[in-house]
């Protein structure tokens, strides 16, 4: 029911973070990323259960850069991935996806990450803290990306980076 | 304990402030942000007001402004990998200088005291420093030394030395090479086991404070040769000791941290969206020092804080900036 709820929204939503796969293509033509929110989630109005399926559902529908799948089809993301931590001392739900890479070498893992924090960023209204890691022992170059994935700096230039973010939109559209 | 009072929240930026400065009389200031804007702000009898708002300086995120110590000029870096220089001859701010040669995003930029000197730094790793002669800006050393993005630049408060921070988990220190005249690395610091985002210097410069995406706090200690510690330099250089490690005070990555030059204080601004004022302790040993928190404003912003700043005239005086959009001004008072 909440997924069908999704896929009805509409896909507007501010951009306000991106992030760096490699240094080429870096540099283009800037310009203003920044459209109206819409799709809007209450974090607060949540039990912690009901948190972590409606991140799911917003996580399983992404689509994997380069397959024809979501990633809720190819594994990459799945629920028990998704935990609520402890809050921020100001009472912030903080929030860790946790998610497995098709192969141990694939090089698209930070580019997934992206999606899924651009995605969350996005859908979920209130605020929140994300730390996204690539699930232990899954990739040779694990700490290395979850270092990126998690530099807010990073993401930020990278979301204004044309190319990565038109690859970004695509990953993370919602189907009509 | 101290407390931190809101003096005022200053609206008007869309999206993410990166970054506020304080003009070098502490009457006015400068922030910056995502809208690739620069927003000039100003005391008027009661209250903070806007003065003026500068575009089309750059095409992307605005990430840090700075004063020059004269007062006269602002240099502005950005994610579009240019540096801007605004000055006011013409009787309002205009950019009528732009520094290019970094691959990438700019990321830090700082003045040297005497305002002769200009550093930036880029995601592309290197350092740069620029000359300074009135108008005239030339690239005077690029110095290859971190090998990740650096993240930060800051000179010493009354000497040409410079310190970097930076994702590779260590700071630099660099000074110019009085034979060759190019700068070098004279001091790597690595204790940090995450980025280190920001660093800061005391009001003597014998001591930095760094922190970092490791959640910590570091204050470094410089040994010249000959100290009375004991304490070996090699090559005659001196020598940069962790001397404490502030854990357990921070939950989230901390961004920014400010050693303010007036009462020693040291403020803090963390990804938990607290304000944080730490304080030397009295009787504080200078080879050990014990540094004790003094307030802790939970939710000083709704989102991430990313810079704070003490004013540099008057005590107390800090602005932050933040993820929520906002600038906001704080009175310290013990």
């Amino acid at each position: 029911m909440l997924s069908s709820f999704l896929r009805k929204l509409s896909l507007g939503g501010k951009i306000r973070d991106g992030l760096l796969l490699d240094d080429k293509n870096v540099m283009g033509t800037a310009e203003d990323c920044v459209k109206p929110r819409s799709l809007c989630y209450e974090l607060s109005l949540k039990d912690e259960t009901e948190l972590r399926e409606s991140i799911f559902d917003i996580l399983r529908t992404i689509k994997d850069p380069e397959k024809p799948q979501t990633l809720e089809q190819l594994d990459v993301v799945y629920e028990e991935g998704i935990e609520i931590k402890e809050a921020t001392p100001g009472g912030v739900t903080v929030i860790r996806v946790i998610f497995n890479p098709t192969v141990p070498h694939c090089s698209l893992a930070t580019l997934i990450g992206l999606c899924i924090r651009v995605k969350l960023e996005r859908h979920l209204l209130a605020h929140f803290k994300l730390d996204i890691f690539i699930k232990e022992g899954t990739h040779v170059t694990e700490q290395e990306i979850n270092k990126q994935v998690n530099d807010k700096e990073r993401i930020a230039a990278a979301m204004e980076n044309p190319n990565l973010r038109e690859v970004v939109e695509k990953c993370i559209r919602e189907e009509e | 304990m101290g407390v931190l009072e809101l003096i005022q929240s200053l609206e008007g930026h869309k999206g993410r402030v990166w970054n506020v400065c304080w003009h070098p009389s502490g009457e006015t200031l400068a922030s910056c942000g995502e809208d690739k804007s620069i927003r000039i702000w100003m005391h008027d009898k009661s209250k903070w007001v806007i003065k003026s708002i500068l575009l089309e300086g750059h095409s992307r995120t605005i990430r840090e402004v700075s004063w020059s110590p004269c007062g006269n000029y602002i240099a502005s870096c950005s994610f579009d990998a240019t540096v801007a220089i605004w000055d006011q001859k013409s009787g309002q701010f205009e950019c009528n200088t732009t520094l290019e040669g970094h691959e990438n995003e700019v990321k830090s930029i700082s003045w040297s005291t005497s305002g002769q000197l200009l550093a930036t730094c880029s995601r592309d790793k290197s350092v740069w420093v620029w000359e300074v002669t009135d108008d005239d800006y030339e690239c005077a050393a690029v110095i290859n030394a971190h090998t990740q993005d650096v993240k930060k630049v800051r000179w010493h408060p009354e000497k040409d030395i410079l310190a970097s921070a930076s994702y590779d988990d260590t700071v630099k220190i660099f000074k110019e090479d009085t034979s060759s005249s190019d700068f070098i690395c004279v001091a790597t610091l690595a204790s940090h086991t995450s980025t280190v985002w920001s660093l800061s210097f005391d009001k003597t410069g014998n001591r930095l404070v760094t922190c970092s995406d490791d959640q910590t706090l570091k204050i470094w200690h410089q040994y010249e040769p000959g100290n009375e510690m004991g304490i070996p330099t090699p090559d005659n250089e001196p020598v940069w000791k962790c001397v404490c490690t502030l854990s357990g005070y921070h939950s989230r990555t901390v961004y920014d941290v400010d050693w303010c030059k007036l009462t020693g204080l040291i403020v803090t601004s963390c990804g938990d969206d607290v304000i944080r004022v730490f304080r030397e302790e009295d009787d504080s040993d200078v080879h050990q020092p014990t540094f004790s928190l003094v307030c802790k404003l939970d939710n000083a912003h709704t989102q991430d804080v990313n810079c704070s700043q003490w004013n540099p005239v008057t005590p107390g005086l800090i602005a932050s900036c933040s993820d929520d959009g906002t600038v906001k001004l704080w009175s310290y008072s013990d």
